[in-house]
């Protein structure tokens, strides 16, 4: 019996390591960036628009403006796309095929960000530089190479809530007249729009955490871009460039902006959790 | 009549417009990894997986980043899975839902969500210089095992929840405790979908770059120790493209990359269909 | 304060959550008989059985008052050692519960968690409870193949079987034929007979014509409460209580 109690609470305490190490995180992440952001100021450190780190200058509105572009832009990219593919399995292609699609589908989320980024890279940038101008190193490819890299996870969550409607929704309308499209369209869509949009908040969280396929591409100017075709820093590439060699309060700032995305993940986060529930109730 | 036209008109351009975006979208994903696998797959050949890397990696293999990813992986998989599966335990059978669980619940959620650079910056702050391991295999390691544990916690839950009530209750009604019901009822059903979810922790490790570059280091040097810092595949892929060292290097690194990332995925699904979708 | 009888239900009462399942039982078991359990779907009867062996333990937010004491000793006592308990008091379920291994492990699951490793004794264990299950010259053959490929009526004989090997003192078996067809429902009957030379026995019968062919005594459940209890014949052909005839004759079900 006593055995048991202790096996019990071993596993207690086993559990509770997911919550520790999060503490553990946002403790040591805070312990190393607040203090920096407090020193700047933090109305200076998040809105200043001026980054050189080597004058003392922590000023990271580019990044939060390029993150916010880019990001955004692969929503543009990914969420259309997304839906029309997870429409596409669900409804209008015969169950075999679906079913062989959609591991490939998966097999595509495991791909490393740095083969996407590789192929943005070799074959997407110097397609933009060419046709549209710039360095092609640029928000534009960004957007697009990141919107691909969303793709699976908004597909397979969106189809999942596709696939969980009941039937008599669907059948309920065609019985009614409506042609396939029009209940997709006006039954189907507005019913599962809480799960799509919670495949848009974890894409959108995917896209906002993205580091390496963004440095290979996005060109890394530490500075306000004012087009799409200009390149751009990142919250995440700006701590994935200059990690490597900061040091004292330069490495510090890198923290800070590490603070900084924690909040708008964790803020993220929540809202994706606080819809789930809100789903489920 | 007018009316029942234009219906059938929007039906079919709109099932157009899908079926052009869906195609589209499937041959660009398709694309991206047959562009790889062509230029690279053709340098592929033992000695490249047998040498390691030369000239800062203009010439020779990646050995050295094999066995990089190889301990980097088990370091992983070796600290999460104890304590993955032990989180999937607790909640599934010493508990109901109740405060702890919810935090329990919330805390593998939003350690989910956490990007991999905060993972990097967690790793080289707590790891590196704080528990004094610097750069080396077993900080990347220990990093990622804090990356992968909330993919074994749901898997192994998911699996822990499939087995069914009657086992249980049958073993109980024959004297058994919740421990011996785990031990001999519980986990050994739940075996397949838990090393579903580890195999899904190995592909994580596996492409990880962000988190493994402030962590272990960047060293092609083939290791001596756990202690040594390390280059993953994906990290020398990652600084052979952006250094622009030697792309013919980088494709074959990425055919390679993919290549591996494949097999696990065949393998994870293959355990799936095989032992874990059986009514 | 009686204490006669293997079992003695003392005031007993269970509650899921708020929900009365049991109210205010008064029973007492003798030994080496069968007990039938009769009446009608949700009167308390699983219950009755799950709270002998503290199966209803496992399940969250349920509470009890009143007392059970088996040989005079009080099961809900915090010393009761529960896999001790449930070895002494085994069960059957309604529906076959062979566990996904071999038939050979089935039947020495439960020895084995108790402690025993020996091959020798194992084995002799396996053969005399299945045997005990009139199962042993079906299965003799074939007994390390899956139990999962057995048929619904060898299955509950494994299941039996299984419980056996744990040497207990009470059987309880919760409508043990139910899905099974004539032949193993007379199999399973003829074998409970024969066991109530050393067990003593509850079974809650599948229908009223089961119990009337097997039980020595029988108790009467509607809604929780135990309306009527007594020698079989007695409850069959001269029921005291208006609620237990119009059971009995058919006129609900």
């Amino acid at each position: 019996m006593f055995r048991e109690k202790v096996l019990e609470k071993s596993f207690l305490l086993i559990a509770l390591s997911s919550i520790s190490i999060l503490a553990l995180i946002a403790f040591f992440i805070f312990q190393q960036g607040i203090p920096l952001m407090w020193k700047v100021g933090p109305n200076s450190f998040l809105l200043g628009d001026r980054w050189f780190p080597s004058k003392e200058s922590f000023g990271i509105f580019p990044m939060i403006v390029g993150s916010f572009w880019v990001t955004l832009g692969s929503l543009v990219v990914g969420v259309p796309l997304g839906v029309a593919c997870a429409i596409f399995l669900c409804e209008l292609t015969p169950p075999a095929i679906a079913m062989v699609l959609r591991p490939m589908i998966q097999l595509l989320a495991a791909i490393p960000s740095v083969i996407y980024g590789f192929w943005g890279l070799i074959v997407l940038v110097p397609i933009i530089r060419d046709s549209l101008g710039g360095p092609g190193l640029s928000i534009l490819a960004g957007s697009l190479v990141l919107g691909i890299m969303i793709l699976p996870t908004i597909i397979s969550i969106a189809e999942d809530s596709l696939r969980a409607l009941p039937r008599s929704y669907k059948e309920g309308a065609l019985s009614l007249g409506a042609t396939h499209w029009q209940t997709i369209w006006r039954v189907l869509l507005p019913a599962a729009r809480s799960g799509i949009a919670s495949s848009v908040i974890l894409g959108m969280g995917r896209a906002i955490g993205e580091t390496m396929a963004m440095i290979m591409i996005l060109g890394n100017a530490a500075q306000m871009p004012h087009s799409i075709l200009d390149s751009a820093r990142t919250l995440t590439t700006n701590i994935g460039i200059e990690m490597g060699y900061a040091s004292g309060d330069h490495r510090q700032a890198l923290f800070a902006t590490g603070v900084v995305l924690f909040f708008i993940i964790m803020a993220l986060n929540s809202l994706a959790l606080f819809l789930s529930r809100r789903r489920r109730a | 009549m007018r009316m029942r036209i234009s219906r059938h008109h929007t039906q079919a351009l709109a099932k157009g417009v899908i079926w052009v975006a869906a195609f589209s979208t499937l041959v660009v994903m398709f694309w991206i990894l047959y562009q790889v696998l062509r230029e690279g797959l053709p340098r592929l050949h033992f000695e490249f997986f047998l040498q390691a890397p030369r000239q800062m990696g203009r010439a020779g293999g990646i050995s050295s980043t094999i066995i990089g990813t190889i301990a980097l992986t088990i370091v992983a998989i070796v600290i999460a899975t104890p304590l993955g599966v032990g989180t999937a335990i607790f909640l599934r059978e010493y508990t109901r839902e109740s405060r702890v669980s919810r935090v329990i619940r919330f805390g593998t959620d939003c350690l989910a969500g956490v990007p991999s650079i905060i993972f990097g910056l967690f790793g080289f702050v707590f790891f590196v210089i704080f528990l004094g391991l610097g750069w080396s295999i077993l900080s990347g390691g220990l990093t990622l095992a804090t990356m992968i544990l909330p993919t074994i916690i749901c898997t192994a839950e998911e699996a822990i929840k499939a087995v069914p009530y009657t086992y249980r209750e049958a073993s109980f009604a024959l004297g058994g405790t919740r421990w011996q019901t785990i031990r001999k009822m519980v986990l050994p059903n739940a075996l397949p979908g838990i090393l579903t979810g580890l195999l899904l922790g190995v592909g994580r490790s596996v492409g990880e770059t962000a988190a493994v570059i402030l962590t272990a280091g960047s060293s092609f040097i083939t290791p001596g120790s756990l202690f040594s810092p390390i280059r993953t595949m994906a990290v020398h892929f990652y600084i052979l493209a952006r250094e622009g060292i030697s792309m013919e290097m980088a494709y074959a690194t990425g055919a390679a990359l993919i290549l591996l990332i494949l097999a696990i995925n065949m393998a994870a699904n293959w355990l799936m269909y095989r032992y874990v979708h059986r009514a | 304060m009686e204490k006669q009888g293997k079992i003695v239900f003392q005031h007993f009462q269970f509650h899921y959550g708020s929900f009365l399942a049991l109210k205010d039982i008064n029973l007492s078991i003798r030994s080496n008989q069968i007990f039938a359990i009769l009446g009608p779907a949700r009167s308390g009867k699983t219950t009755l059985l799950k709270s002998m062996n503290r199966l209803t333990d496992l399940i969250f937010g349920t509470n009890h008052t009143g007392r059970i004491f088996i040989d005079g000793q009080e099961i809900y006592d915090p010393n009761v050692s529960l896999p001790e308990l449930r070895r002494r008091v085994g069960m059957v379920f309604d529906l076959p519960t062979a566990l996904p291994l071999s038939i050979f492990e089935n039947v020495a699951y439960g020895p084995r968690l108790k402690g025993l490793r020996e091959k020798g004794r194992l084995e002799e264990t396996v053969e005399k409870s299945l045997q005990a299950a009139v199962l042993w010259d079906e299965v003799k053959d074939r007994l390390h193949s899956s139990a999962l490929r057995l048929s619904g009526g060898q299955q509950q004989r494994l299941c039996i079987a299984r419980m056996l090997a744990l040497e207990p003192e009470i059987i309880m078996l919760d409508e043990p034929c139910s899905g099974l067809d004539p032949i193993s429902t007379a199999s399973i009957e003829r074998s409970l007979v024969a066991l109530k030379e050393k067990y003593t026995i509850l079974l809650v019968p599948h229908n009223i014509q089961q119990a009337s062919r097997v039980a020595d005594r029988v108790g009467f459940f509607l809604g929780g409460e135990m309306i009527e209890e007594g020698l079989a014949d007695q409850i069959f052909t001269r029921p005291q209580n208006r609620k237990t005839e119009d059971y009995i004759s058919g006129r609900f079900g």
